[in-house]
């Protein structure tokens, strides 16, 4: 019945999966070439109007998770689940036989197989050739025949399996990222030293998340190489229940802290400016950027005020700042504090970029002739007022993902799935031997359903430990 | 001598054996194949004497890193896996003239390494993000993946050229392995490159996970990664299910290899969290 259902034939072709999997291949690199989930106004300035309600209408600008590239998913899920029981339901039998039986007819009928002769008789052969056999391949089963006995194993009949691990094992991705956006939650906070919160910002939706504990940030310390780039950031950490500390640490990039199931990650940090203790050092009426002109060398500092269009010098066009924002996202991460401005070259077409107010170098990606970035605020300070020690926020990514071990799960048995899949066969030896005149005449075969190049190699080897004589 | 000198020195192997593979094809004569492959493993174990020193030289700085943080050292690296697969190969198959198709391609890393104005030598301490166990893991794995590719892609290049051999069994074409030999060699190359791209990813999701609390975010590396996959798991499904053999699968491993050099390199054009590997 399931043979005549259109809708079932079609989930258990492999051309569906071929056809899926090349859909997602071809439509995954939309993503890479739109920014995912920057603002509306940065796609409506990059864009235009009409291929902005295009994007817009076909869910470009969050593309992996629009509904379409789900489906793509969720088809291919369908195809895995339908081809697994169509194949299965067929191979089970011959993977889990009740009885295995052999008969030394299925190897004489294979073209490759090794043949000579002894001059002892079988039954003074037996002995020593079962010995040889279980050392060189396993145990064998010894059966009687009408004119000697032959020798029967097999092993590894279960990697037939294999293919079926590896596609389970993307149930389990699916699986645990599933519970993760269900039962979990990607956020960040920003806390100044000395002080405390128990609630964060969920991401892209700007929700508030209670943690149920305080987390305090006792220190924060950014430390340098010699030539100025970042060493280390460190930020001091305790957990308090009730207002009672149950745990400090120290945390660093690639060091989180775990607390009951929640994770905290160094993502970024700031200054906190002296007036304003709550709110970080940047004050948008006075911003200064320094332009980095490739072609010659130059650097060329520029106070700028919002809205307001800058002549780039060496008449290498304007440049305007649009938009100052506490906590930029950058293809979906956090890069703290950012200046967002329109940079149009000199007879070139406008486009946005992003100013991190930590990250000098970060404007160097995008690769252009010009590079921007702001001035940090610390450097000017120090140049003029304040020499006290500084105050610093650290800005701590907060998730809570319950699913991870279940993806770590499928980790695992997709690496164990492939490595079966590829490189283990089920393999079957037979050694058949049969008295002619006063002499035995040997045959060695052996058959494996994949590599069947070192399974040929193989029975050449025993039958060589047998006795063949080499050619 | 330092690492920078014997590297230099190293591409001019790798040129050197890439020239005599192609001799001693053109000329169909053995000698010059004989000596390709001694300067290929003089030039393999030069490169890795490289790495080593590149490690050690990084730690007399008081900045010691494994040497696989910026692009520079990926292509050194990148080179000698390509050296070390494709030795291996030779010596299993006994066919030099895979040589001419597979030592080019880590003269041209090595070259791109050396010459490119965009590509600094200097060794640079690690940022925050790259200090971590997983970096050895993640690099090695991925670059497996890549060489083993790109031997894949060379040796596909070779099936295409051998289909237009003359019926007759005269020409150059003639010289090269047989088709099925080419064909089971892709294929073999495309299991063992899927296998190392699969841990390579994984490693990465497990290291993103573990530095920005997240392990899989759809950064252009991340997501032109996951579709190289893609790609190479359509060839072996093409291949095992539907018996797809010789032309289709040279296609399809181009078209593999065509996305895998867009992961290593055309990603860097691409904004994105990996920005580190672009210098």
């Amino acid at each position: 019945m399931a043979d005549k259902n259109p809708i079932w034939k079609l989930f258990v072709s492999i051309r569906l999966t071929v056809v899926l999997l090349l859909s997602l291949a071809v439509t995954s690199i939309i993503g890479t070439l739109v920014p995912q989930n920057a603002s509306a106004e940065a796609y409506f300035h990059k864009y235009g109007a009409f291929l902005y309600r295009l994007f817009d209408i076909l869910n470009i600008f969050d593309m992996y998770h629009s509904w379409w590239f789900q489906l793509l998913l969720l088809l291919l899920i369908c195809n895995i689940i339908a081809c697994s029981i169509d194949r299965l339901a067929g191979t089970w039998k011959l993977i889990f036989p009740k009885e295995t039986t052999f008969k030394p007819s299925t190897f004489q009928k294979l073209k490759k197989k090794e043949n000579f002769t002894d001059s002892r008789l079988p039954e003074e052969l037996e002995t020593e050739f079962t010995a040889v056999f279980t050392k060189a391949f396993g145990h064998p089963r010894v059966e009687k025949t009408d004119q000697g006995f032959s020798l029967f194993a097999e092993k590894w009949r279960w990697t037939r399996l294999g293919v079926y691990i590896v596609h389970s094992s993307i149930l389990f991705l699916i699986a645990g990222a599933m519970i993760g956006s269900m039962f979990g939650f990607e956020g960040y906070v920003n806390i100044p030293e000395g002080e405390s919160v128990d609630h964060v910002q969920i991401r892209n939706t700007g929700r508030t998340q209670h943690l149920g504990f305080e987390i305090q940030c006792n220190d924060f310390e950014l430390s340098t190489y010699k030539n100025g780039s970042p060493k280390e950031y460190r930020s001091s950490l305790t957990i308090l229940e009730n207002g009672k500390p149950v745990l400090t640490k120290d945390i660093i990039v690639n060091d989180p802290l775990h607390y009951k199931g929640i994770s905290l990650f160094q993502s970024s940090y700031g200054e906190v400016s002296p007036e304003h203790t709550e709110a970080p050092s940047f004050s948008a009426e006075d911003i200064q950027l320094a332009f980095f002109v490739n072609a010659s060398g130059m650097v060329y500092k520029r106070t700028a005020e919002i809205g307001k269009p800058l002549e780039i010098p060496e008449g290498m066009g304007k440049f305007v700042v649009m938009d100052f924002k506490e906590s930029a996202l950058f293809m979906g991460q956090n890069i703290g504090a950012a200046l967002v401005g329109i940079l149009t070259p000199e007879g070139g077409e406008p486009a946005e970029v992003t100013l991190p107010i930590e990250f000098p170098n970060f404007d160097k990606m995008r690769r252009g002739d010009v590079v921007i970035s702001v001035v940090h605020q610390h450097e000017k300070q120090s140049h003029e007022k304040n020499p006290e020690k500084k105050r610093y926020y650290t800005g701590l990514q907060v998730v809570k993902d319950p699913g991870v071990w279940v993806v770590y799960s499928g980790f695992i048995v997709m690496i164990a799935g492939i490595i079966i899949t590829f490189f283990m066969s089920h393999q079957r030896l037979c050694v058949d031997v049969s008295r002619k005149g006063n002499k035995s005449r040997i045959m060695v075969a052996g058959i494996a359903n994949k590599n069947k190049l070192g399974m040929g190699i193989k029975v050449e080897k025993i039958a060589r430990l047998l006795g063949n004589p080499e050619k | 001598m330092n690492s920078s000198e014997l590297l230099s020195v190293v591409t001019f192997g790798y040129g050197i054996a890439a020239t005599l593979y192609l001799v001693s094809w053109i000329f169909q004569k053995p000698f010059p194949a004989q000596l390709a492959k001694w300067s290929a493993v003089l030039t393999v174990i030069g490169n890795l004497a490289g790495f080593f020193m590149r490690w050690a030289e990084s730690y007399r700085l008081g900045i010691g890193h494994a040497p696989l943080s910026n692009m520079y050292e990926s292509l050194v690296f990148f080179a000698l896996t390509i050296g070390v697969l494709y030795l291996f190969i030779e010596i299993r198959y006994r066919s030099p003239l895979i040589g001419v198709f597979a030592t080019p391609l880590a003269f041209l890393a090595m070259a791109y390494a050396s010459m490119s104005p965009n590509i600094s030598a200097r060794i640079q301490p690690l940022v925050p993000a790259l200090k971590s166990n997983w970096l050895i893991a993640h690099v090695l794995t991925c670059f497996f993946g890549y060489a083993a590719f790109s031997i894949a892609f060379g040796v596909s290049i070779m099936y295409l050229l051998k289909q237009r051999e003359r019926s007759d069994g005269k020409g150059l074409l003639a010289y090269l392995p047989k088709m099925n030999i080419l064909d089971d060699l892709t294929h073999r190359m495309v299991l063992f490159g899927f296998l190392f791209l699969s841990v390579g990813i994984i490693t990465g999701a497990v290291w993103a996970n573990s530095a920005w609390g997240s392990y899989w975010s759809w950064d252009p590396k991340e997501t032109w990664s996951l579709i190289t996959w893609f790609v190479y798991a359509t060839l072996l499904h093409a291949r095992l299910i539907r018996g797809w053999y010789g032309k289709k699968i040279a296609y399809l491993s181009i078209i593999g290899f065509v996305a895998m050099l867009f992961t290593y390199f055309g990603v860097n054009y691409l904004p994105g969290l990996h920005s580190y590997g672009s210098f």
